[in-house]
């Protein structure tokens, strides 16, 4: 979503000048792991705020008054992949909250997508349809759907391709979050119940959560793969 | 114009939802996706509400795409309830990521029920 007022950056908060790291302490690495952990990316929504604060621009920001570097010394550059079997990842941190602007541009984008979300789920039921005491394929569909590509999604995200800030929040918060639904979800389950068609509320009741982890599972790990094998010396 | 209603509400209700997660994270310092399973319970309340007040004839379609579909459907989500259930798993939270299944479905599931059970009581 272009912004006129700042017709010349991507981003709502362009890269903190490189002061930082040249500060009295000199950092450790040369360029800050932007993907210190998954849980900066699983903070889907709030993961995303941070896009002003990505960790490592606000690690090299709160070390900028010449504080030291982080005691720990840096992992030993982790391969991809390295976070499943990796050490226990830090919790993910809450960072500041971001600059008035940029977190209205930030809702902007999640807004948008999320508009662009919702309607691909509403397209999808015009386009199949569920008579209302049969099992619901088509959220069911959706929500499976939606859960691969936010699997794949963020894996690249993480190892593979440094987005714009608001790519994140744009296609993960905003059009995959407005895509998937469990309100629906759990509605549908009801009416079933309600219906008296109580063996097709438990079948959809347990095959949804089912399926939608074993799409987001397989999704990360399969693209964690892929990226992994493209990077290995041939 | 339905289609422009389911739109109009889920602009509203994703931003709603990224408000609210980023909330929640900020008061509290701990890997459970306290917000998610938020928006997910408070919105199955509401379609559950929704859904009572549609079937008794109190909600018009119009009402179901713009709140419904749009507002509940984009305030909620499978997505990042998925993925971050996943990321608890693979960061050594494993019972906080089958914590975190189990108490979604319930309580999301108890939250349909009883919205779709007021709906009805009251516009039944």
């Amino acid at each position: 979503m272009p912004d006129p007022h700042h017709p010349t950056t991507d981003g709502p908060d362009p890269e903190p000048s490189p002061a930082p790291d040249s500060g009295p302490a000199p950092d450790p690495h040369p360029a800050p792991d932007p993907h210190p952990d998954w849980g900066s990316v699983s903070g889907l929504g709030p993961g995303v705020a941070p896009d002003t604060d990505r960790p490592g621009a606000a690690g090299a920001r709160a070390a900028a008054p010449g504080a030291p570097p982080p005691a720990e010394p840096p992992p030993p550059v982790a391969p991809h992949g390295a976070r499943a079997a990796g050490e226990p990842a830090p919790l993910p941190p809450f960072l500041g909250r971001p600059r008035a602007g940029t977190r209205w541009r930030v809702l902007a984008v999640v807004a948008a997508g999320g508009a662009l979300g919702a309607s691909a789920r509403y397209g999808a039921g015009l386009l199949w349809p569920t008579e209302p005491d049969a099992f619901p394929w088509t959220t069911l569909g959706v929500n499976v759907v939606g859960c691969a590509l936010i699997g794949v999604f963020l894996v690249v995200l993480q190892e593979a391709w440094q987005a714009p800030p608001l790519v994140r929040p744009f296609v993960a918060t905003g059009v995959l979050g407005g895509f998937t639904t469990f309100s629906t979800y759990a509605v549908d389950v009801e009416r079933l119940v309600h219906d008296g068609e109580v063996t097709t509320a438990l079948g959809y009741l347990a095959l949804t959560p089912l399926a939608a982890l074993t799409a987001v599972w397989g999704a990360a790990a399969g693209t964690d793969r892929l990226l992994a094998g493209r990077r290995a010396p041939a | 114009m339905t289609w422009l209603l389911v739109m109009i509400g889920a602009a509203v209700g994703a931003p709603l939802r990224y408000l609210t997660d980023q909330r929640v994270r900020a008061r509290y310092a701990t890997p459970i996706p306290g917000g998610t399973f938020l928006v997910n319970v408070v919105g199955s309340l509401a379609l559950g509400l929704l859904t009572g007040a549609a079937l008794a004839g109190a909600a018009g379609s119009r009402w179901q795409a713009l709140l419904g579909t749009g507002l509940c459907g984009a305030l909620t989500t499978y997505s990042t309830f998925s993925y971050e259930t996943l990321h608890l798993a693979e960061t050594h939270h494993r019972r906080l990521a089958v914590a975190n299944v189990v108490a979604t479905l319930l309580v999301g599931l108890a939250a349909a029920f009883a919205g779709a059970a007021l709906g009805r009581a009251l516009w039944g």
